[in-house]
């Protein structure tokens, strides 16, 4: 079997997302976390858009489900992308400094969680 | 799926979702003076369409349906609400209402003075965390449902983050994060599926699948990433920092309702949609971290120091329990029971739970920290307070007569009658742990030796009645009939 463009991008999708989920869970900086949730959403959106161009019907050139399906989940990627650089930017005003590690003295014992 | 009736009670659904939503735009034009009234209303409101929709799917006896705009699926959205969801959505519009009562005290405007921002953003939240719970709750489609998680998590991280402390937004940001990582994982299974099948609606899917390598793995998929929203050990560590830093009627709606969103979509996905796909070994592997979680939870609850973490590392245990239900409903004759001792678990879980997480702001409020050792017979000064949430560890510990006592007694029998006696262990040791740190917060609470600690603010009296309510209500749903709780099979075909 040949490499269609299709399987082709579908490959380069299903790698995008491996490469935004390693960021999102390799990276100790929020904005890379940010960042490489986005590549991911990249890598997913592309899959859709696979999943538009194999199921489409005889003389369509794609299914438009899965597409509206993709600008759907852009919005929510851009809306949970903002909302996660606002909180940041915020608790850079705060402290002067974006880190997910708890503040050393935590007022709880220790317990708080580690990520 | 039969062609639709639209049933006019039908336009309840719709109302349930939209209701909360047309709040948003309100509250944003008449200001933040204006929002707790409006909150208010639309909560008494909201109560009275989840019961109005509660009778009519009871009457009915069948899962009641509406086809928005006239296009029927699968390219059209319907919303059906069966008898899960009718528990669910009454649940919610109980305990979202008892935070909106709540939070009066701490996001009202008082007559007289500059308003701020912090009632208008509170309220704004409080409606989108209920829009979305609603949403996901009666959406019966897949990319529906990712759409209502993504708008409950979007509500339920700014709550978190609302004190606009360092702690607490580093806390939000984190929950954000694992949130979007859920979300993403959610949304490639769905993307799989939809490659697959061609479509997303539930009940076409549950006709079509099969057992094959693209839909176990996107199924795999879903139920990470829903787990992660669930906070369902080992991905729970966004859960205890979250709770944390967050006003009270916060950590009461995300303990209590927000985790239970996402495990009702687990539910949807392995059940309603994809039935069958899930072999028994993943089934015994959900219910063993599920069995993790209740023995680390509890343990880390019984070394916190703070009775708002406690809460939270129990809310990580209570969690685990949800999980049990899967490897029994499959395994047994009880199948049935094991789903009802589920689900009931997550009602008088978000009661019970909602009820502890206000009196802890209560405590807090009145003696101006949550510290369990300074706590020294508070009993004496805050009373109600404290019995409530003695109450409403009844229902944590499974001790009759209390809603957890039969969620956890039908998890039980179906154990036992399903040969499957280590989930008994777990059930059970895990009651004996519940006990063992709620003692711990008791026994300080009801010391008779120490000086009663000074109040700082005068007793919220309405706080304590809305309390002490919750606390009553976890015990009430454990004298519901046996029979009468078979409502939460309605129009699910089990």
């Amino acid at each position: 079997m040949t490499l269609t463009i299709t399987s082709l991008y579908g490959l380069l999708g299903a790698a995008l997302v491996g490469l935004g989920l390693y960021g999102l869970l390799v990276q100790p900086h929020p904005l890379r976390k940010i960042l490489a949730f986005n590549v991911m959403g990249g890598g997913l959106f592309l899959v859709f858009d696979v999943v538009a161009r194999r199921g489409a019907a005889a003389w369509f050139p794609a299914d438009p489900v899965p597409q509206a399906f993709v600008i759907t989940a852009i919005m929510m990627a851009l809306a949970g992308t903002a909302l996660a650089v606002a909180i940041m930017l915020r608790l850079f005003a705060e402290t002067g400094r974006v880190t997910l590690r708890p503040e050393p003295p935590a007022s709880s014992d220790g317990q708080g969680g580690d990520s | 799926m039969s062609p639709v009736m639209a049933a006019p009670e039908g336009l309840l659904l719709v109302l349930a979702i939209f209701g909360p939503v047309l709040g948003i735009p309100l509250l944003l034009v008449l200001g933040g003076r204006q929002a707790e009234r409006i909150g208010l209303v639309l909560l008494a409101l909201g109560l009275g369409v989840a019961i109005a929709i509660a009778t009519t799917v009871i009457r009915r006896g069948d899962a009641l349906e509406y086809v928005l705009g006239g296009w029927a699926p699968p390219l059209g959205v319907l919303l059906r609400a069966d008898g899960l969801s009718i528990v669910m959505l009454a649940t919610t519009a109980v305990v979202i209402g008892a935070a909106g009562l709540y939070a009066r005290s701490d996001f009202g405007v008082p007559r007289g003075m500059p308003e701020t921002r912090a009632p208008l953003v509170f309220w704004t939240l409080l409606l989108t965390v209920w829009a979305g719970l609603n949403a996901v709750f009666l959406a019966s489609d897949l990319f529906t449902l990712f759409v209502a998680l993504e708008l409950l998590t979007l509500g339920a991280v700014p709550l978190v983050s609302l004190s606009g402390r360092a702690e607490a937004l580093t806390a939000a940001l984190r929950y954000l994060l694992f949130s979007l990582l859920g979300s993403a994982l959610f949304l490639l299974g769905v993307a799989l599926l939809y490659g697959s099948y061609g479509t997303l609606d539930i009940a076409l899917l549950a006709e079509r699948v099969r057992v094959e390598p693209a839909t176990q793995l996107a199924a795999a998929l879903m139920t990470v990433g829903l787990l992660t929203k669930t906070a369902l050990f080992p991905l729970h560590i966004w859960l205890p920092a979250a709770h944390a830093g967050a006003p009270a009627a916060a950590s009461a709606l995300i303990s209590g309702l927000v985790v239970k969103g996402s495990f009702v979509l687990i539910i949807r996905v392995w059940v309603d949609a994809l039935p069958g796909v899930a072999t028994p070994m993943a089934a015994q592997l959900l219910a063993a971290l599920g069995a993790a979680a209740i023995l680390v939870g509890s343990a880390l609850a019984l070394r916190q120091a703070r009775l708002k973490m406690l809460i939270a590392y129990s809310t990580v245990a209570q969690v685990g329990y949800l999980f049990l239900a899967f490897p029994l409903a499959s395994a047994t004759q009880l199948g049935t029971a094991a789903w009802t001792g589920g689900i009931l678990q997550a009602v008088s879980h978000a009661l019970a739970k909602a009820s502890m997480c206000l009196a802890a702001g209560l405590i807090t409020k009145a003696i101006g920290h949550d510290r369990i050792l300074d706590m020294g017979s508070i009993g004496r000064v805050m009373p109600t307070t404290v019995f409530a949430f003695g109450l409403a560890g009844f229902t944590l510990m499974g001790l009759p007569p209390s809603g957890g006592f039969v969620a956890k007694w039908l998890l039980l029998r179906a154990a036992i009658e399903g040969a499957q006696w280590w989930w008994v262990l777990v059930i059970v040791s895990g009651g004996l742990l519940t006990g063992g740190y709620l003692f711990r917060v008791l026994s300080r609470a009801l010391a008779q030796s120490d000086e009663p600690p000074g109040l700082r603010s005068p007793l919220d009296r309405r706080g304590e009645r809305l309390v002490l309510g919750l606390a009553l209500l976890s015990i009430g749903v454990g004298l519901v009939p046996l029979a009468s709780l078979s409502i939460v099979h309605i129009g699910r075909g089990l």
